[in-house]
């Protein structure tokens, strides 16, 4: 038992730290990046420029950024979560008072001309945030509702002011993962019943206080053929290109739709019609076992985490990840309304890809290290 | 440790159970593209390849904007034009060539048209030529079986009944260029103009409106098998502006040939009455593109018809800044109302001698004697006891060299010297330099506009804001109130006695600007004369004593400015004018003054009962 501890304790060497991680995730990574590099290379019309190649590059810079995180100490990150998580915040009330100025809204901040979505970066560190401190807590504390009250203002301040971006698509899915974070730590299940009872009436209150581009895309969804032209032409597109795809496919660079420019947005949001025109069905479906390999491995090494604190923050990451890639398959398909949400790694985008690529980082720490003991493990010891 | 176990068991218990839902959703979203892909992706292979959804939308007319009454100074007109829709035609080249025989296609336009057909989606179409002729109309109409894909529409077109009276401040609109189209695809619309200069630009959203559409299902070859639905576009707002038409017409008028900007201002709420520059251009001219000879022309002319002078023109204030320097002094008690001021005709530091305008002085004077013949020394005095960021602080506060929270694009901010500034510039400032200061030379720099807030601010003791914009869609907006407008903070005493200053120097024997009397005796205009150097009036020149700036070159002859308010018991309009080279402000610009004003109170725009539909919307909120 001491001897055990005392291997467990000793931050082991870098080339340990190395060859500790899980390579066949970032290998499936990559393999996800590659289908982005396929496709983008398709949207421009079989060329490298202009998506394709930056998307590499892009990816190469995110891999580096990922190797990097996973080597900093689990410990330290979970010190750093709270700084994380005000940094977050700030940068969201920075570029609300952008906003301002504009007179519009305002979602990016330009940092050394790379455009960063605060709103992508407050998710990770809501769940740093949230994980460190249900981390510290114990069973009996759980069962006490005051304990809640602190972690629930906490997701509630980045999720309100995500939506006074106005962002809903983002500020749904930070609420979501939020609430995921507080499922894996214990928290009774009729506590959730609770707070979800009152959202169609919140709902209902935030449809009329919605901005009428949002409200658009609402009606949209529920009468599409009332906004031909719209937002319900992109889905209706969006839906021939999917559908004329097929079993097999038109074949690579073959796309009508696509490259006809029927398609809007083609390199971004809906990339994924991109790969249903020409590889039809069976493109589609590889790709979504690809991207439930990625979920669900994220979600096994939680379990496999022994530390409170990695496994909450590696469910979140995971949760976060699907989010993503349900939200935007789900769009292009017209299953729900238009969201602006891209589809990780393939999309081009760099601030998605980055904020993304730092996820995975941290996932891989967890990993890495994924049996170190917290000096203080909550009051269980 | 046991409670370590059973935490670990809940999670993994949870984790498994989340993983099976995502499992499921995702298997969802497969089974679910199986049905779009596979079971119902014949019929949309037949909508991608046989059958297409074709869409055009119909570009929405553009909002008017309107003067304070109603009157259109911005509105459209009918426009034939020809589209072609290249997904229709055969050979786009074989119908352009038929298309030219009936009205003759230049190079450029080929080319242009060409671009456009590469850029567009297939479906919208593009403009060939527009402001078509009734007979070029009816010629193609004859001939459509021999142009297929050509179609001939009815379009607006922005027409200014106004023309260049208002031009810089109705601005004008014109076709978008490839990266608006790229921020908003809507803007690919044949015929859609964009804001570019002036108010069309400020509301250019507003006034745009909500695009129509015509949903027509196609088959392969274009032709249309039915239409599928139609929606009408949305009229963009009207925009109403405090503007009077007819007063404007008649300031520029008044102007005459000068190359000068006047303004007229609402004292208690800001309102822009009249904003005239000299000279101005035909805004509809940018409807269509502007000839290269034209824009020669006008960049040519060296008194600047495309600039507005009114809010980017920048003058040195001149003496009409003394009122400025006078309320610094008394807020700073470096002076009282009635402290007087000996002008010997110069005031000497070290070894430096600053002249005042009248040769042999004017003895002992207080501030309204001061103001009243415009004395130079005795503003020296003051602004030397002052200092320059105390002057420098309240100019600011009376809306000089700042900028103004004006909606209108292009503002400058001119300047007012600071200690900072200068340092900041890497120099010290000296004592001289706050001197001529005091008199509104050196580094002073105000624009038209906010000579008229300033005046406007004194006047009635309001920290009123120029604007131009009193409704948008029928609604009445904020800041037509007098009570919308916070208080300068300053004693009222100080006030009267500027105004009491002003009211001396057009009203009293031996005031420096007799020429601007009105005629009526019962309503009575107070104002200040300014003259702006161009050029450093050096010492040989002055004692030769045969100086005469009036025989200098135009272009180095001082700027005339003259600035006021009326009625003087009741303070309601204030007006500036600058007159560019117009050599002094007491003879040039004082009268233009008198006569604008005079025209003004004859209208009384701001006691005028408003358009009704501003009113009703005013009286609904």
């Amino acid at each position: 038992m001491m001897q055990r501890r005392l291997w467990r304790e000793a931050s082991f060497d870098l080339t340990g730290k190395v060859l500790r991680i899980n390579w066949l995730y970032v290998l499936l990574l990559c393999c996800l990046a590659a289908v982005g590099y396929t496709a983008l290379y398709s949207a421009a019309g079989g060329s490298a420029e202009p998506y394709a190649g930056r998307h590499l590059v892009r990816f190469c810079i995110g891999l580096t950024l990922l190797v990097c995180v996973a080597l900093v100490d689990i410990r330290t990150i979970q010190r750093l979560s709270w700084v994380a998580y005000a940094v977050g915040v700030g940068l969201l009330i920075a570029v609300m008072r952008m906003g301002h100025i504009g007179k519009g809204a305002q979602r990016w901040i330009e940092i050394g001309g790379f455009q960063l979505q605060p709103s992508e970066l407050m998710k990770i560190a809501l769940v740093l945030a949230l994980a460190s401190w249900f981390h510290k807590a114990s069973w009996e504390r759980m069962g006490n509702p005051l304990f809640l009250i602190p972690p629930i203002v906490a997701t509630l301040i980045p999720v309100g002011l995500i939506l006074k971006e106005p962002n809903l698509g983002t500020a749904v899915i930070a609420a979501i993962v939020g609430g995921a974070v507080f499922f894996g730590a214990g928290v009774r299940w009729w506590k959730f019943l609770l707070v979800a009872l009152p959202v169609p009436f919140a709902a209902k209150f935030a449809y009329e206080h919605l901005h009428d581009y949002q409200r658009a895309r609402i009606d949209t969804f529920l009468h599409p053929e009332s906004d031909p032209l719209g937002a319900g032409y992109n889905i209706l597109q969006s839906k021939i290109a999917l559908g004329s795809g097929g079993m097999w496919g038109k074949g690579y660079l073959q796309g009508t739709q696509g490259h006809l420019d029927f398609l809007p947005e083609k390199q971004t949001d809906f990339i994924f019609t991109m790969i249903g025109e020409e590889f039809g069905w069976v493109g589609t479906a590889a790709t979504i076992g690809l991207l439930s390999l990625i979920v669900l491995g994220g979600m096994l090494i939680a379990i496999r985490c022994r530390n409170q604190f990695g496994r909450l923050v590696a469910l979140g990451i995971s949760v976060n990840f699907f989010m993503y890639v349900f939200v935007n398959i789900a769009m292009v398909m017209g299953a729900i309304p238009v969201g602006g949400v891209p589809l990780p790694l393939v999309s081009h985008g760099g601030s998605a890809m980055l904020t993304v690529m730092v996820g995975f980082g941290i996932l891989m720490s967890i990993h890495v290290h994924r049996d170190t003991e917290f000096e203080t493990n909550g009051d269980d010891r | 440790m046991r409670r370590e176990t059973r935490r670990t068991g809940v999670f993994t218990r949870r984790a498994l159970l989340l993983m099976g839902g995502q499992a499921a959703v995702l298997g969802g979203l497969v089974a679910r593209l199986y049905q779009v892909q596979v079971v119902e992706g014949g019929r949309y292979a037949t909508l991608a390849n046989d059958n297409r959804i074709s869409a055009r939308m119909i570009a929405p007319p553009r909002g008017r904007i309107l003067d304070r009454f109603g009157t259109p100074i911005a509105g459209s007109r009918i426009n034939w034009r020809a589209l072609l829709i290249s997904e229709r035609a055969t050979d786009v080249k074989a119908t352009l060539e038929a298309f030219s025989r009936i009205v003759p296609l230049t190079e450029y336009e080929r080319a242009r048209i060409d671009r456009e057909i590469h850029k567009r989606r297939r479906f919208i179409p593009v403009m060939v030529r527009e402001f078509l002729s009734w007979q070029d109309m009816a010629a193609i109409e004859v001939s459509a079986p021999d142009l297929p894909g050509i179609l001939v529409d009815v379009g607006t077109t922005r027409i200014y009944p106004y023309g260049e009276h208002l031009a810089h401040v109705v601005g004008y609109v014109a076709p978008p260029n490839e990266g608006d189209v790229a921020n908003d695809p809507l803007l690919a619309l044949p015929g859609l103009r964009i804001g570019r200069a002036g108010m069309e630009k400020y509301h250019d959203l507003s006034l745009r409106g909500r695009p129509g559409a015509v949903q027509l299902e196609v088959n392969a070859v274009g032709r249309v098998i039915r239409e599928l639905d139609r929606q009408e576009g949305v009229q963009g707002d009207d925009v109403g502006l405090s503007i009077d038409a007819g007063l404007q017409q008649a300031v520029v008028t008044l102007l005459g040939d000068e190359s000068a900007s006047a303004v007229v201002m609402d004292c208690h709420n800001g309102e822009v009455l009249a904003m005239a520059t000299n000279p101005g251009f035909d805004p509809t001219l940018f409807n269509s593109g502007v000839s290269q000879a034209q824009w020669a022309e006008w960049t040519r002319d060296r008194r600047t018809p495309l600039i507005n002078k009114a809010t980017s023109g920048l003058y040195a204030p001149g003496s009409t800044f003394k009122m400025a320097v006078a309320l610094a002094g008394l807020e700073a008690k470096a002076i009282t109302v009635n402290d007087r001021v000996d002008c010997p005709g110069y005031l000497d530091l070290g070894d430096t001698r600053f002249h005042c305008w009248r040769k042999g002085g004017h003895g002992g004077l207080d501030l309204r004697g001061g103001l009243k013949n415009s004395c130079d020394v005795y503003f020296y005095e003051i602004a030397r006891r002052t200092g320059i960021d105390k002057v420098a602080a309240m100019a600011n506060r009376l809306g000089l060299g700042v900028e103004l929270d004006l909606d209108l694009p292009g503002q400058r901010s001119g300047l007012i010297p600071t200690r900072e500034w200068r340092m900041a510039q890497g120099k010290a400032w000296n004592i001289g330099d706050t001197i001529v200061s005091g008199i509104g030379q050196g580094y002073i720099q105000v624009t038209p506009l906010q000579l008229a807030t300033y005046t406007a601010r004194l006047a009635s003791g309001r920290q009123v804001q120029p604007h131009l914009t009193r409704s948008l869609g029928g609604v009445l907006q904020p800041g037509s109130l007098p009570e919308d407008w916070p208080a300068l903070d300053m004693p009222e005493k100080a006030l009267r006695a500027v105004r009491e200053g002003m009211w001396a120097v057009v009203n009293e024997q031996g005031g420096t600007a007799p020429l601007a009397r009105l005629a009526d005796p019962k309503v009575q205009l107070a104002g200040k004369t300014g003259s702006a150097q161009v050029r450093r009036v050096s010492r040989e020149m002055r004692e030769s004593g045969t100086f005469d700036s009036a025989k200098l070159p135009w272009e180095f002859r001082p700027h005339a400015l003259f600035t006021a308010f009326a009625p003087y018991d009741a303070p309601r309009y204030a007006i500036a004018v600058v007159i560019e080279h117009g050599n002094a402000g007491a003879a040039a610009a004082a009268p233009l003054v008198r006569d604008i004003m005079t025209e003004t109170l004859q209208r009384d725009p701001a006691n005028r009962t408003e358009p009704p539909a501003a009113k009703l919307a005013a009286a609904q909120q």
